[in-house]
Order: C-alpha cells, then structure tokens, then sequence
C-alpha cells in the first residue's frame, strides 16, 4: 500500500513537472563542463565534461543539438542534446567565446576576437566557407530572426558591422559606446539592441537606417556607477519588456521595450553576465559568473524566485524545451 | 455561567485594549514611524550589506530591507510588550489596576487576557507595517501573509509575557527607562534581526551563542520563516518554551502573597 501510494505520487510529481519540462544548459568556465539544471525544481541534476574553457552555447533551432564553444581547445563541440554525447566539432579559428546560430540553423556565425574577424561555418558540412574582416575584437554577435543581416560588434573599435547575409560583406558600419559587449535583435527584425559594457549603457538601433534611436543609461542606486557594466541582453517576442545583464552591479535591468524606461533592476549573483528565456518566455535563466550559481527570474511579476549553485564560473546558457 | 462569566472579562480586556489602540492614533503612528525609519533611513544605508550566502528560509539574493523586515516586525512586537508592560506599571500607579484585580477570576486568567490583548494590538500593527512594505516592493508570497498569523500571535504573547514580568519588577514609571537599556536594546541588538547568525559567526563566536539562544531571535526566525510559508520547528519549540517560562514566572509575580508584590510593599 505504502509502495503504491509512493509511486502515485512520483508518477503525479513527473506529471506536474512535465507541464515545464525545460532543461537549462550552462557553461562552467573554469570546472571545464555543463551543468544541466532542472529550473521548476531549482536543482542541479549533473555536470557533464566537455572540453577546456567553454563559453559560449547555444542549441540548434529544432532542439536537437548543442553547440558549445570550448575555448581552450579552439574548436566549437557539438552534443546530442539528449544524451549529452559529444558528435563533432566544427572549425571555429582562434580563441571562440561567442556565436551566433543563422535562424534556419544551417550556419553558424563565429566571433575570432584575436583575428578580427567573423568565420562564417557551414553546420552541415562543417566547414569554414567565409571569413569576413571586422574592427578589433569582435565579440557580440547576432543574426536577424529575418536572415538578412549579421550584426558583430568590436569591442575596442566601438563600432557594429552590419553584414549582409546574402553576399556575406560588410554594408555599414556605426559607431557605438565604449565597448560594446552584447547585441540582440528584436522578433521582428526592425531593431538592434546593443549594451555597452564600459560607458555602461544600452543603445538602441533602427535596423532599417541602422542609426541609433535611443540611448538608455544604467544608473543602480546605491551601486558605483563604474560596476554597472552591462552585458547581456534579451528582449521577449512581443517586444514588451527587454532585459538587460548588468555585470559585476549583480543586477538585471528591466526595461519596458515601447517606452525605452528602466522599470526596475532586480538583485541576482554576482558578475551576471549572459540570459536565456525559457520557450514559453515565462522565466528568465542568468549566470552569476562569481557567485558559481544562476538565477531564476519570475517574468510574470518579475520577481527572483531563486539562485541554484551549478559550479565554477558559469558563463552562458541555453534552455532546451 | 461560569464560561460565559470568563468570557466577557477577557472580552472586557482585549476590547477595553483595542479600543484605546484605535482611538490612540498617534500610538498607532508612532508605533509604525519606529521601524518605518529603521526600513527607510537605516536598511537604505545598507542596501547590499549582506553579502554572497543564500540562507534559508531565502531562496535567491535579497537587499537588506528584505531581511530586517521580519526583524522589524518583531520589533514592532517587543515594543508592543514592553509599551503594555508599561501600562501595567501605569495602571498600577493611577489605581485603575485595583479595579481588574477585584474581579473574582484567577489573577493568572486575568494576566492572560490582558497578555492577548496586547499582542492583537501588536498583529494589527504587524499587518499595517507588512502592507507599507509591500508598497515599498518588499513582498513575501501570498500564503506567507496567512502563514504569519500563528507565529505573530505565539511570539507575541512570548515577548508580551516578557514585558509582564519585568513589569512585575518595576516599582516606578521612571524605571522604565532602565528596561530600554538592559532588556530592549540587547534583546533587540543580539539577534537575528539586523544581521544573519553566519554574518555575527563572521566576527565573534560569543555573540553568535548569545544571539542563537536570545528567545527573541527565536521569534524573529519563527516569523521570517513564517513569512515565506516555512515552518521552523526549533524556533516554534523555543518560542513556545520561552513563552511557558515567562507567563509562569509573571503569575508567580504577581502573586500577592508570594512573588515581588511582597517585596515591593504587598502590593496595593
């Protein structure tokens, strides 16, 4: 009887839990592995090694696989999202910390800050097809959810290269704040985000005349205004709310998408640096590189509902649904 | 008869309480400014002063103002037993005590009701410094507001029976000043309502004990946990014991024939 009713209730908890059954992936930098999280439980469920220094993540549009940069052996590793198996690598140049996935999938867009340049990688045949010349450093990297453009940002040029997916060159350049880190583009395509990791602020570019339409200005109470050092940024398909990483100000910043106000900045870990959503955009997942832990943002009330430790300098992640 | 006789004395009480409450707004005021300025003035200097370590009942990082705010309540709570302890004394000095000490009910009943009297005085203060931190961002989830009566209305008939028997030591008005300092201030500064016991751990090991067995930051941890719907045993236990200890203690005080009513001259 007791058996039974042990089993009835682990069969309900695996109900229940199925109804937000997301994995989160995160990079530990320095622990050289994955950590797998199950956020609605706020638990950690193993660390998987997979390779020296990985940074950047991401999964493939159809969820099936995993790419992962491991920067020390410069080469980006795919997995089996499933298995977590490794089942190849693909030519990245020197030093990969960031990427960015074409939306189809079928390419991948490598940032070689030590190059200067972007390697375009062909995902199927694994081959570099292009290399493009960009400014120094290269670093943040996106590519419109329409696949007409690839927006890489050079962290000491200060500049976003805006690159035609088509004929894979370089059509503009514009000029941004101090250290650009981070770039995303909204749903539709019609604007860029773009954070600022030094001059500590967030510009906002029309994609159609690629000029900056708004500059929004970080500004945490009672945190120095040199530790606000924003990084990673998101913004939700609706295009209502976008969020912003604020560094080693441990701060998430809440903007309202329509009117460009900071709603409020919520406390997380320490030196935030990446986010990812979860699919049904309900959740926020961040890594808090120093504190070792990520932390769980309710989007509903945009409240913390949690920090999980994972393991040592967590630095990017993705949600598999 | 006899049930029914008991019950329209305590009622007598804790209304005869609650009515002085409302109509004394500026003891309602002044009972809220009080840690209404250690949240806004004295928190705000502290906003990040807790460090990296998630400890329960807290699942993520918080500001300080999220932290002190269970403490703060309790300060509402201790102040609220030592103001009725003070009345006590008042109502010694004025006479009117005379009056609720002829009723031919035990003292021990009489005590009791007064001591609920209180601390439903001290739940309504708690609830309204609870809704102006929420308006000020500060908010726990919605069954932690429920979940908070229980430990309010132990800790505060536990910190209401401290003040009942200290008050069975003060002879004069004019000692309640020695109260503040001896009892309030290191009841309030040795506890977990300012600061974490990892975070006292940190600089001394004694202020770590003193804090752990101070049955005030007992109640403070029953209601932080209280708050976020968690239910913590040993400080419930501790509470509870502490609170046994204190309404005994203040019975036997106020016995006439036996406890520091002798001493102080057989009472009235």
């Amino acid at each position: 009887m007791n058996r039974f009713n042990l089993s009835a209730l682990s069969a309900l908890l695996l109900f229940s839990s199925a109804a937000v059954a997301e994995t989160v992936f995160v990079t530990l930098e320095k622990d050289n592995a994955l950590a797998v999280v199950d956020p609605v439980d706020g638990k950690l469920i193993k660390t998987v090694p997979v390779g020296q220094r990985p940074r950047g993540i991401a999964l493939s549009p159809d969820g099936k696989t995993l790419f992962i940069a491991t920067s020390d052996e410069h080469t980006i590793k795919t997995f089996d999202a499933e298995t977590l198996k490794q089942t190849g690598k693909l030519p990245s140049g020197e030093d990969p910390e960031t990427f960015a996935l074409s939306p189809d999938g079928k390419f991948m867009y490598v940032s070689n800050e030590d190059d200067s340049a972007v390697t375009v990688v062909d995902i199927a045949a694994k081959k570099a097809v292009h290399t493009i010349k960009v400014g120094v450093e290269p670093e943040g990297i996106a590519a419109s959810p329409d696949n007409t453009w690839v927006v890489s940002a050079s962290e000491t040029t200060n500049m976003l290269h805006w690159i035609d997916n088509q004929s894979r060159s370089i059509v503009d350049n514009t000029l941004t704040d101090p250290r650009p880190r981070a770039v995303a583009f909204t749903a539709d395509s019609k604007q860029l985000w773009a954070t600022s990791e030094m001059a500590g602020t967030l510009t906002v570019f029309d994609v159609a005349s690629r000029q900056a339409v708004q500059s929004v200005k970080f500004d945490v109470q009672g945190v120095s205004s040199d530790l606000i050092q924003p990084v990673g940024v998101v913004i939700d398909k609706d295009r209502r709310y976008g969020y912003v990483a604020l560094g080693p100000a441990n701060r998430i910043a809440v903007i309202d998408a329509q009117s460009f106000k900071v709603e409020k900045y919520l406390l997380v870990g320490q030196r935030v640096w990446n986010l990812a959503f979860s699919p049904d955009q309900k959740r926020l997942y961040t890594t808090n590189g120093v504190s070792n832990d990520i932390s769980l943002i309710d989007l509903t009330d945009h409240k913390v509902s949690k920090s999980v430790a994972v393991g040592r300098y967590p630095w990017g992640v993705a949600v598999k649904p | 008869m006899k049930f029914l006789h008991y019950w329209r004395a305590m009622a007598g009480i804790v209304g005869r309480e609650l009515l002085r409450f409302l109509h004394q707004r500026e003891r309602f005021v002044s009972a809220l400014v009080r840690p209404l300025v250690w949240l806004f003035v004295f928190a705000a200097g502290f906003r990040a002063a807790l460090g990296v370590a998630i400890a329960p009942p807290y699942e993520t990082y918080i500001l300080y103002e999220v932290y002190i705010t269970p403490g703060l309540i309790g300060m509402i709570q201790l102040f609220n037993g030592m103001q009725s302890s003070l009345s006590m004394v008042y109502d010694r000095e004025m006479g009117s005590m005379r009056m609720l000490m002829v009723c031919p009910l035990p003292r021990w009943f009489l005590l009791v009701s007064k001591l609920i009297a209180g601390t439903a005085v001290s739940v309504l203060q708690a609830y309204a410094f609870l809704g102006i931190a929420w308006l000020y961002d500060i908010q726990a989830p919605a069954m932690g507001y429920v979940w908070i009566l229980p430990a309010l209305l132990l800790s505060g008939m536990m910190l209401g029976a401290l003040g009942l028997l200290l008050s069975s030591f003060i002879k004069q008005l004019e000692n309640f000043a020695g109260v503040m300092n001896f009892v309030i201030f290191p009841l309030f500064f040795m506890s977990t309502a300012l600061y974490p016991l990892w975070k006292l751990k940190e600089s001394s090991v004694v202020l770590y004990q003193l804090a752990q067995y101070n049955p005030f930051s007992q109640a403070v941890e029953l209601i932080r946990f209280a708050l976020y719907g968690q239910f913590n045993q040993p400080a419930l236990l501790f509470t509870a014991a502490a609170f046994l200890l204190f309404i005994s203690a203040a019975i036997v005080g106020y016995n006439p024939s036996k406890g520091m009513m002798v001493r102080k001259g057989g009472g009235e």
